[in-house]
């Protein structure tokens, strides 16, 4: 792949310039990364290596008609153009029979960006190492994922965005037996080994605690803490249609009672996608730029929603930089009132959930959610961690457990940079208080 | 294109121990029709490869989109370096390991038959849109069809030399209906739940000709219907709901990495341990499950796994009772364990983990009246809609689009919202009847995720309608 991919794709887009017909628009995306991935596992290396990838999106357009075309290149114009090449000549072949889009959308103001931060990581043999010496004599399994992720987006009136970014991201469990494990996540851009050593010594001491015995809970309502990590798995099942301006519009979205004014949460929830503070490019498929915030939820109410320029065109509402999935990729939910320090004295008795595990609805239209808990939850009396709780499977209703059961959200949020490598390295994150519930239903 | 990067292969230059590069080269093709309205195509080329090195007691990989001969030296430089590098604390010792050197061939029906054209398909899927669209309470719809085709070759430092060839055909069929503060979807065969090898025949297998219409009218029923009862009772799941069943709660926890700890940090564990196989109840005496890469059909089968070994039939559980794990070569010598050819890769740019591939219940002697006129207090419950299991694979809860009731051995009223759940340990031995060879459906997913990095693969699923007693079941919450 070329040293200066933004120049190889300036290059690309050159090339489209020049070959295009007349009537014809394209819009070209870049989607592109180097990866270390070391897969860990008992303390030891399993699998390490590295992934060099780049994707091209392009998208060819003659009045109304469109398709789009996704290649793998190298990242070396030479080598890359007779595919350019033949993907453009498909594309022509492909659209001159089909029939208009009424739908279509796409940036007719050229807004340009660059947004590059290229921060000297240590190498991944560096930290892997790092990470397993400090875990020494301990059964560690993870993966580390680091290195540059690239975004790109240009078209024929002229707009170019560049998004580059060098990041990290170690996710590493202390297992003590069977299903028993602390979880922790270090990411970022900058490795800094005191913060590091500093999540490895409190994961350790969160360790000891699994060495009590656990307590296995019968089925029932309980009080309970949900971390920002715990909160984190709720707010994705949210954002799986649930802020999308498509689903809210066709009654498919989990919050459409939310929207009709049917169901409500506390008046101190409040969502906004946040791409100002997030770490997702500022621009989108299409090329448009998002704003820098879109309320969805203030005082409890609905107040917005994720809209894609298709979507805008479908249902004649304002787009707003959403991609064609309209899910959030910088997810901001509103700090409450209660010191995270005192969340457990919060919760009294009840159960510590550090994170849960596997969620999906069990009734979509009520916000009904089941899912289970994992790594470290434990059993709290008196405001103290007493005992490890077994796994415990809950199935409640968002509208329920952040509405009328809601008793606080906590004062400071966790920024939590998504750690997927699905296809590729993900680009989202989101910043979510802990929140305490007076009442949530475990079923198994 | 496969033929010159062997040339390429045989030029690269390498000290270590064992080499491999391991290249797919997939196209596809979606089309859809929304609401009656054509969506535009979707059309991908991918293709890109895998350098894997073993080096002493060490083995690191390099993937690049860059097949030049430079691109793929730099790749199989920058694996070497990984071997060495990780060599002092490999969890493997892969010098142990015996070097693959696999020769032959694989192709899916119908591999080299033309498709369907774009004009095809859009006229079939614009047919199905419009029958769907059929009442004003039916709020969106959508006809859909992926095709892909792709080439997989495997290409030692030892002499091995395998090449695969593939052809999917994926349709699906979603219509949603709203009205009076609910909403309910139906789909045929769920999500990309109708996904196979070889040709366009498979639409007429499964009915796609007049889904539309169908589905909608079944959407209509299920707006109007109760809620599912809660309680304990029988259960009758339909194949497309069996598959998920086995996929949860008999794939992912026979999964030798799982079982060996790899996957503890992301998709989890098992409840299953290595001194179970052999003695192990999984089930009752009617549960026979195989991995069966063998049947042409299916999503996931194949010849060679992405490790280079052979793969062939062989029984995962028979007569309830638990048999050998899915591990490929490389899991299997971890863990002193007999297991299967499944060590695969999604694509060029992941490495190769234990994966299900087609995993399968075989039929029994019951027929769909059979088992409906033995039940006197039941659900019958078709079509995945929800999955959620925990991290060892026990405890699960899982829903369907479409439930009815089972009274005195009929067939009854429609509900909406069937969910039940239960433990995997458990509840397999609960199975009571077992569909003969006519009630099976040839399913499957290309969406299982798994792994880190994280992969999504094909996964095939065959299996007949099975009774099983004394569930828990519910319904959804009141609108």
């Amino acid at each position: 792949m070329s040293a200066n991919l933004e120049t190889y794709f300036n290059d690309v887009a050159a090339l489209l310039d020049r070959s295009l017909a007349a009537g014809e628009i394209y819009t070209c995306g870049l989607d592109a990364e180097t990866s270390d991935f070391v897969r860990l596992n008992r303390g030891k290396v399993r699998q390490p290596g590295t992934v060099t990838q780049c994707y091209l999106r392009l998208h060819l357009i003659n009045g109304r008609r469109h398709a789009e075309q996704c290649l793998t290149v190298s990242g070396d114009l030479a080598q890359d153009r007779p595919a350019i090449a033949a993907a453009l000549a498909l594309l022509r072949t492909t659209i001159a029979t089909l029939s208009e889009d009424p739908h279509l959308s796409f940036a007719t103001d050229v807004n340009p960006s660059r947004v590059v931060s290229t921060a000297t990581l240590p190498t991944a043999e560096e930290i892997v190492e790092t990470a397993l010496a400090g875990a020494d004599g301990l059964d560690l399994v993870g993966i580390y994922a680091g290195g540059p992720v690239y975004r790109g987006f240009a078209n024929s009136l002229g707009q170019r965005n560049w998004h580059e970014v060098r990041s990290f991201n170690l996710q590493w469990s202390l297992y003590h037996r069977t299903d028993k494990a602390v979880k922790t996540a270090y990411g970022g851009f900058s490795w800094e080994p005191e913060l590091f050593a500093a999540k490895m010594t409190a994961a350790r001491e969160r360790l000891a605690l699994l060495a009590r015995p656990s307590r296995s809970l019968k089925p029932g309502r309980y009080r309970a803490y949900l971390t920002p990590t715990a909160m984190e798995e709720i707010a994705g099942m949210l954002c799986w249609g649930g802020f999308s301006g498509r689903a809210l519009e066709t009654r498919q979205s989990c919050l459409f009672r939310l929207k009709d004014g049917a169901a409500a949460l506390d008046p101190s929830v409040a969502f906004v996608e946040n791409t100002a503070d997030g770490v997702a490019p500022g621009f989108q498929d299409e090329g448009f730029t998002r704003p820098d915030a879109v309320p969805l939820v203030r005082a409890g109410q609905m107040v917005g929603s994720l809209v894609n320029p298709r979507t805008a065109r479908e249902f004649a509402l304002v787009q707003n930089g959403a991609n064609a999935g309209e899910a959030p990729e910088s997810l901001d939910m509103a700090p409450g009132n209660l010191p995270t320090a005192d969340a457990l004295s919060a919760l009294d008795q009840g159960l510590y959930i550090g994170n849960l595990w596997y969620l999906n609805f069990s009734d979509r239209p009520a916000c009904r959610l089941t899912g289970m808990t994992r790594f470290a939850s434990f059993w709290v009396e008196e405001g103290k961690i007493v005992a490890p709780v077994d796994v415990m499977r809950f199935d409640d209703s968002v509208f329920r457990l952040l509405g009328e059961q809601l008793v606080g959200l906590t004062a400071e949020r966790e920024l939590l940079v998504n750690g997927d490598t699905y296809r590729e390295r993900n680009v989202s994150s989101m910043r979510l208080p802990g929140a305490v519930v007076r009442d949530m239903a475990f079923t198994l | 294109m496969t033929e010159s990067l062997a040339a390429v292969f045989r030029q690269l230059s390498c000290n270590a121990d064992f080499w491999s590069l391991r290249l797919t080269d997939e196209r596809s093709e979606s089309y859809a029709v929304r609401k009656n309205i054509p969506q535009p195509p979707s059309l991908l080329t991918d293709r890109g490869a895998m350098l894997t090195v073993y080096a002493g007691r060490g083995s690191g990989y390099a993937a690049t989109s860059d097949l030049s001969p430079a691109g793929l030296q730099s790749a199989l430089d920058r694996a070497t370096d990984w071997a060495r590098a990780g060599a002092r604390r490999s969890l493997i010792d892969f010098a142990t390991l015996p070097k693959p050197a696999p020769s032959g061939s694989y192709a899916s029906p119908d591999a080299d038959k033309p498709g369907w054209s774009q004009q095809d398909w859009y006229e079939l899927l614009g047919d199905e849109s419009r029958q769907a669209g059929c009442d004003p309470r039916i709020v969106d719809w959508e006809a859909t069809v992926e095709t892909r085709s792709a080439e997989h070759r495997y290409l030692t430092s030892e002499g091995g030399d395998v090449t695969q060839r593939y052809r999917f055909v994926m349709p699906g069929m979603s219509v949603t209906a709203h009205a009076d503060g609910d909403t309910q979807t139906r789909t045929l065969n769920g999500y990309r739940g109708l996904a196979q090898q070889g040709g366009e025949d498979m639409l007429e297998r499964f009915g796609f000709v007049g889904s539309g219409r169908r589905i909608a009218g079944e959407v209509l029923q299920l707006l109007l219907a109760p809620n599912c009862p809660n309680g304990t009772m029988d259960v009758l799941l339909l194949p497309d709901q069996m598959v998920l069943q086995i996929h949860e709660s008999i794939g992912h926890p026979l999964e030798l990495d799982r079982i060996l700890g790899d996957e503890r940090n992301f998709a989890g564990t098992s409840f299953v341990t290595l001194d179970m196989f052999g003695t192990y109840r999984y089930g009752s005496d009617l549960l026979n499950v195989c991995f069966d890469p063998t049947r042409p059909e299916e999503l996931a089968s194949y010849a060679f796994d992405d490790d280079g070994t052979r793969a062939d039939k062989a029984y995962l559980i028979r007569n309830g009772i638990l048999e050998r794990p899915l591990g490929g070569a490389i899991s299997q010598a971890r863990a002193g364990l007999p297991g299967v050819a499944n060590s695969r890769a999604d694509n060029w740019n992941r490495p190769p983990i234990d994966r299900m591939a087609n995993i399968n219940l075989e039929p029994g002697d019951a027929s769909l009246e059979d088992m409906v006129a033995g039940i006197e207090h039941g659900v019958l419950m078709g079509t995945n809609s929800s999955w959620s299991i925990d991290d060892s694979r026990n405890k699960f809860q899982f829903g369907c689009e479409w439930g009815q009731l089972i009274e005195k051995g009929k067939l009854t009223t429609v509900v909406k919202n069937p969910n039940y759940r239960g433990v995997s340990a458990n509840f397999w031995r609960s199975l009571a009847r077992v569909g003969n060879a006519a009630t099976v459906q040839v399913l499957g997913t290309p969406y299982c995720g798994k792994g880190e990095p994280s992969q999504v693969i094909r996964v095939g699923h065959a299996s007949p309608a099975c009774v099983f007693t004394a569930v828990d079941v519910f319904g959804g919450d009141a609108a």
